[in-house]
């Protein structure tokens, strides 16, 4: 009986130290896949951080009508990362102003890197390039376009 | 004069303008306390600009004017285009300011005061043209990259200061001289102490003509902030970038300078004529000299309503970098037909030229104004853009306005 009984006990602590295991492996291969998937988690992170995080709260509340109000950037995917990595020493003004294809785009990027202190963009690139090439990119215009007249006044005799 | 001083001088002033009434005890804000309606600054009122002109850029500066805000013969403060490439000075103080000559082909470098520059050379006085190399970039298809200026980079203002002939010759440089660099005082935008903003230059030929200047002095009165205070050097007629601001050194080179700008793309077209949209090579790539002939429609302003019969009385400048502008004509029918307009010739040499004419109507409609001028080498403005290259240089369309009779 007393022989039957330890038996018993034993199988319960094999199957306990056994559910454990499974446990700790499942738990260990979930943080595995989760990392692979999102290498940042584990990326040191630069010092900017403080700054992308004020800036990210920042952007959902002042976006308006499809428009950034602070930059006056388009609202979009990669929005965030255009503003973290390309506002730092130029005004989104310039970025605005310009039209080009996801290759000019990305020559402006190398320019500023090889010339201008940008640091390397990372995966941020591709999401970058996106953006702009998707909502600054250039439209035909031909070789003259139409006047385009702000107000209409009329111009009294002798003025 | 530092950043700070002239913000905090021009503070109460620039506030009773934007908030639209005299600050009360304005005197007992404490020394730092920056107002809360400056944090975010209005370029308008910190340098006195109008308020009709139109900021292409914040960081750096880049302001431009509308044609229309142009129609004074010397351009006043109020309606130059800004035109930055870093960040302001920040600490200026004209006590310690000098002016250094150094480089391959100087017999001996020299450090001038300002002082020293005022008082030792002879002053001289002109009214100089100086545009945007890129002013009209707007309008190049495909587009090019850089600020999208519209028409308003430009402008013709009275210059005092020495000859920079007369501070070469003091210094002495040998026969092995090519070109003249400058060097300033602004801060590049990354703000790496090792970077200049733009270091630009003019061959010695250039840099030895009578009206090339060591400026001090525009429409009378000390430099405005934003356009080189407190020394400007003024190569007119040329694109402006070589006309550079806040300097403290020039080098004379026995090569052509090298400086930030001078090289690859920057302030340079293709050598030959290009198909638009090209890739070109940096060593296919010029540099820019003289502007290309251009005129302005300054009044009126383009939309002008007027009734059967009125006449219109249109006026502008004209202007053509090394070179004078001998003809200046308009059309109403899309370049179809051209009537002369009236031409003055230059105050001296480089100064933009004034027209103006009389245009009637034959009849109610839409109708176009088109301007033309045309140099004294017999070089007119195209009516559609010209030669497309990559940084978008040198547009001298003919401007337009619309007007309407009814």
């Amino acid at each position: 009986m007393k022989n039957e009984e330890h038996f018993i006990e034993q199988v319960k602590v094999i199957y306990r130290s056994l559910l454990w295991f499974c446990i700790v492996c499942f738990g260990l291969g979930f943080l595995i896949l989760l990392i692979h998937f999102n290498p940042d988690l584990i990326k040191e992170e630069p010092t900017i951080t403080a700054i992308e995080e004020e800036v990210s709260s920042d952007i959902t509340e002042t976006i308006r009508d499809s428009i950034h109000a602070d930059t006056g950037l388009i609202k979009a995917d990669g929005l965030t990362e255009v503003i973290n990595n390309c506002t730092n020493c130029h005004s989104a003004k310039i970025i605005i102003q310009n039209r080009m294809t996801r290759e000019n785009w990305l020559m402006s990027i190398r320019w500023m890197q090889e010339t201008q202190n940008l640091w390397d963009l990372g995966e941020n690139e591709n999401i970058i390039l996106d953006y702009l090439a998707t909502h600054y990119a250039p439209k035909e215009k031909g070789r003259r376009e139409n006047l385009i007249v702000e107000e209409w006044y009329v111009l009294e005799k002798g003025q | 004069m530092n950043r700070r001083d002239f913000m905090s001088k021009t503070t109460l002033g620039a506030l009773t303008v934007a908030v639209g009434a005299p600050v009360v005890y304005g005197h007992l804000m404490p020394n730092g306390y920056k107002p809360l309606a400056l944090q975010d600054p209005d370029p308008f009122s910190l340098f006195k600009k109008d308020k009709e002109m139109k900021v292409l850029n914040d960081r750096p500066w880049n302001i431009e004017a509308r044609a229309h805000l142009l129609n004074d013969k010397i351009t006043p403060n109020h309606s130059m285009f800004i035109r930055n490439n870093g960040l302001l000075p920040e600490n200026i103080d004209i006590k310690q300011w000098t002016l250094t000559i150094d480089g391959e082909s100087v017999t001996e470098q020299k450090t001038y005061t300002l002082d020293e520059l005022k008082t030792r050379f002879k002053h001289h006085t002109y009214q100089l043209t100086l545009e945007c190399a890129g002013n009209g970039r707007k309008e190049f298809n495909p587009p090019a990259k850089g600020n999208q200026w519209g028409l308003g980079a430009v402008h013709c203002c009275e210059w005092t200061g020495i000859r920079l002939r007369d501070v070469l010759d003091e210094v002495g440089i040998n026969d092995a001289a090519v070109y003249i660099g400058y060097h300033a005082a602004d801060i590049h935008l990354s703000r790496d102490p090792g970077k200049e903003p733009i270091s630009r230059g003019v061959p010695m030929a250039k840099a030895y003509q009578e009206e090339t200047l060591l400026a001090f002095q525009m429409n009378g009165e000390d430099i405005p902030m934003a356009h080189g205070y407190p020394l400007r050097l003024i190569a007119g007629g040329w694109p402006a970038s070589a006309s550079g601001k806040w300097i403290n050194r020039i080098s004379v080179r026995n090569q052509v300078h090298d400086g930030t700008k001078m090289t690859g793309k920057a302030y340079r077209v293709p050598c030959k004529p290009v198909a638009p949209g090209s890739e070109v090579k940096d060593e296919d790539m010029c540099i820019i000299e003289s502007m290309p002939v251009k005129s302005l429609i300054t009044y009126p302003r383009s939309g002008a309503i007027l009734k059967s019969g009125q006449q219109l009385n249109i006026n502008g400048h004209a202007w053509a970098g090394e070179l004078e502008v001998s003809k200046m004509e308009y059309s109403i029918d899309f370049g179809a037909t051209w009537k002369a307009c009236d031409l003055e010739k230059p105050v001296n040499r480089l100064a933009w030229q004034h027209f103006s004419a009389s245009v009637s109507f034959p009849e109610v409609g839409y109708y176009e104004v088109w301007a033309r001028a045309t140099d004294s080498k017999g070089r007119s403005q195209p009516m559609l853009l010209p030669g497309w290259n990559p940084k978008g240089y040198l547009n001298n369309a003919c401007h337009r306005i619309a007007v309407k009779v009814s």
